[in-house]
């Protein structure tokens, strides 16, 4: 029964993507576990799993062909939903932690529409075969976030970020960014029930490695829905904030695998109301 | 009624403890049972609050080579989830990889509607009472019975890791006590002794037959458990899934764990393990492996995985060998073992 599993010919399968370190993709989709379901979109170039929230925020994970050491598709793009919780479950089926025993090897494959992702997982011997029903794709949000509407743009190092994002004011409903050319240059803020917070960062700060921004703009974000970045940005070394010009926000996170390799997961929020509004009172 | 034992080796007292330890981690009450030549820790919860049931016997003294034995057995009835331990620390340990004596007193297995497990717990009576008294309820049924909470006897416990020596005695201080005497190395001339009063309460002699032995199940297939670091990973994970796990294992050496959910299937394979074969001579009350099964048949069994996962959390050591019996469709029975101390545990199947 082994044996015939493990010698299932691979051309019937649509997808078909091995990996010796499964905690290169199990650590990147953690990143963006924020609700039980992703949708996934397999291209030759790679995989991009995207998880959305109340349609006003969006995690891309990207995880390109060269992270796996063997990366077949058939077709130009494939999609599919999938159970992200049980998925990451199955992913860390022989426990998570790093241990110094040895890697869990993947096999990843998928037949086409209607079929189950299937993966089977390898480590010190033992086999563990996962079958998971994938569920059809829902239609995913666009944001249009083009980088020719890009206003300010902001490279740093995660580090300091960090303890920001940490310590966030969880009494405060929305987090307050702005990014600016002059004086406070980047600044967090929260009004919460002791009081207001203010973080800000020069634009010479070490911390930053490079600054863009060409006026002045302050935008609100709910607070619940950026929590959750949190986790890609503890996984992080360098991050890029960007707003376009009608105060969405885009977080990029590089993030590097156990390999040395590079990944990138990206958020998307779009802002609360207006700073200005008049009903705000 | 009278009880006090003696335990004067730093090995028994480091076991004992242990096996406290592991049982309490299982159930929060359990039943003791004193007689002349054990002493017996069984039952436990109500079944209501997922009652489990313990047995353990601790036979009492030195004098004679043969025979002395502590069984710890817990098993719960209940609606479901009751469990039961057996916990086996034989005198010697003689039992080459091959060929396992089954233990020779009877395990019955209680039926419960599901999910009730078993646990038997046995240590090598002649290093543990160093003294043993007691005197029953009466001549004719000379036995102790007495409601402790293993808990209390871990916390007890805890500070006698360098004691010279443990008493265990029955007390009267205005209600009936398990008073734990531990004697402390002092450095001075003067003795250092904590004492510990653990309330029990006397159990009515119209409740005895609840607490019987259990029996040795007939196994389909008995296999030796992999690494358990992986299986707990594993089962772990699992948990988090499904509320069942079924264990499937054939006389091939391979064993497969699996759980269905509605969005998924998983299953993990274990493959060259050893296949003990025990002797069947041993006892009247059972005929342990079926014989002529196709080596390559699975025998399966379907069982509450949080009980399963509790079972492999709860081992305060690690074992040398773990051995799962799979009775098809009916019940798994785990055996440990670890050095002198082995464990067993019956977890019966959840019906569908």
């Amino acid at each position: 029964m082994l044996s015939t599993q493990r010698s299932d010919d691979d051309d019937q399968y649509m997808l078909v993507a091995c990996l010796d370190n499964v905690r290169n993709v199990s650590t990147i989709l953690k990143a963006i576990h924020f609700k039980d379901t992703a949708t996934v979109f397999a291209s030759p170039m790679g995989l991009k799993i995207t998880v959305e929230d109340a349609k006003c925020v969006q995690a891309n994970a990207f995880i390109q062909e060269a992270i796996f050491h063997h990366y077949v598709i058939k077709e130009e793009q494939l999609a599919f939903k999938i159970n992200l919780t049980v998925l990451l479950e199955c992913l860390t089926i022989f426990g998570s932690s790093s241990m110094p025993s040895g890697n869990t090897s993947l096999k990843m494959c998928y037949a086409g529409y209607g079929c189950p992702l299937i993966l089977m997982l390898e480590e010190e011997g033992v086999l563990t075969d996962c079958n998971i029903k994938t569920l059809e794709p829902d239609d995913v949000l666009d944001f249009d976030f083009c980088s020719s509407n890009v206003i300010n743009k902001i490279i740093m190092k995660s580090e300091c970020l960090k303890e920001v994002f940490s310590e966030l004011d969880v009494t405060s409903d929305i987090l307050q960014i702005l990014m600016s050319p002059d004086h406070p240059y980047l600044q967090f803020s929260t009004f919460g029930n002791a009081g207001s917070t203010h973080s800000s960062f020069p634009k010479d700060s070490e911390m930053v490695e490079s600054f863009q921004c060409s006026q002045t703009q302050t935008n609100r974000y709910k607070i619940s829905l950026l929590k959750p970045s949190v986790k890609a940005l503890a996984l992080s070394t360098r991050i890029s904030i960007r707003t376009d010009d009608r105060g969405f926000l885009s977080l990029q996170y590089m993030i590097q695998t156990e390999d040395g390799q590079i990944c990138f997961v990206e958020y998307y929020c779009s802002p609360d109301e207006e700073v200005d509004h008049n009903e705000e009172s | 009624m009278k009880f006090r034992g003696k335990i004067m080796d730093p090995n028994c007292i480091h076991h004992f403890s242990n096996v406290v330890n592991t049982i309490s981690k299982l159930v929060k009450t359990c039943i003791m049972r004193i007689t002349e030549d054990k002493v017996f820790f069984i039952l436990s919860e109500r079944v209501n609050d997922g009652g489990a049931q313990i047995w353990c016997e601790l036979p009492q003294v030195t004098i004679m080579s043969g025979g002395r034995e502590m069984f710890i057995i817990l098993s719960e009835r209940v609606n479901d989830g009751g469990a039961q331990i057996w916990c086996e620390l034989p005198q010697v340990t003689t039992m080459s990889e091959s060929t396992m004596a089954v233990p020779r007193f009877g395990v019955s297995f209680h039926r419960v509607n599901d999910g009730g497990a078993q646990i038997w717990c046995e240590l090598p009576q002649s290093h543990f009472f160093d003294e043993f008294a007691m005197e029953g309820v009466s001549a004719e049924s000379n036995e102790i019975y007495l409601e402790v909470a293993p808990d209390l006897l871990v916390r007890s416990l805890r500070t006698a890791h360098s004691a010279k020596w443990v008493k265990v005695k029955l007390t009267k201080k205005n209600f009936p006590c398990l008073t734990i005497e531990v004697d402390l190395p002092s450095g001075s001339v003067h003795q250092r002794l904590v004492i510990h009063d653990i309330p029990v309460s006397v159990v009515a002699r119209k409740h005895w037959p609840d607490f019987t032995e259990p029996e040795m199940p007939r196994f389909d297939v008995s296999i030796a458990m992999p690494q358990m670091r992986l299986l707990k990973n594993v089962v772990d994970k699992m948990k988090n899934l499904s509320n069942y796990v079924s264990l499937s294992a054939n006389n091939s050496g391979e064993m497969k764990v699996s759980v269905e959910t509605d969005m998924a299937s998983i299953s993990t394979h274990f493959q060259n393990l050893f296949n003990p074969s025990w002797n069947k001579d041993n006892t009247q009350t059972q005929a342990p492996m079926s014989q002529d099964r196709d080596p390559q048949e699975f025998a399966t069994s379907r069982v509450d995985i949080r009980r399963f996962a509790q079972f492999l959390n709860s081992q305060q050591v690690n074992p040398d060998r773990v051995i799962c019996n799979v009775v098809h469709h009916r019940m798994l029975h785990f055996f440990l073992l670890h050095d002198d101390v082995s464990l067993q545990y019956f977890l019966p199947v959840v019906s569908r």
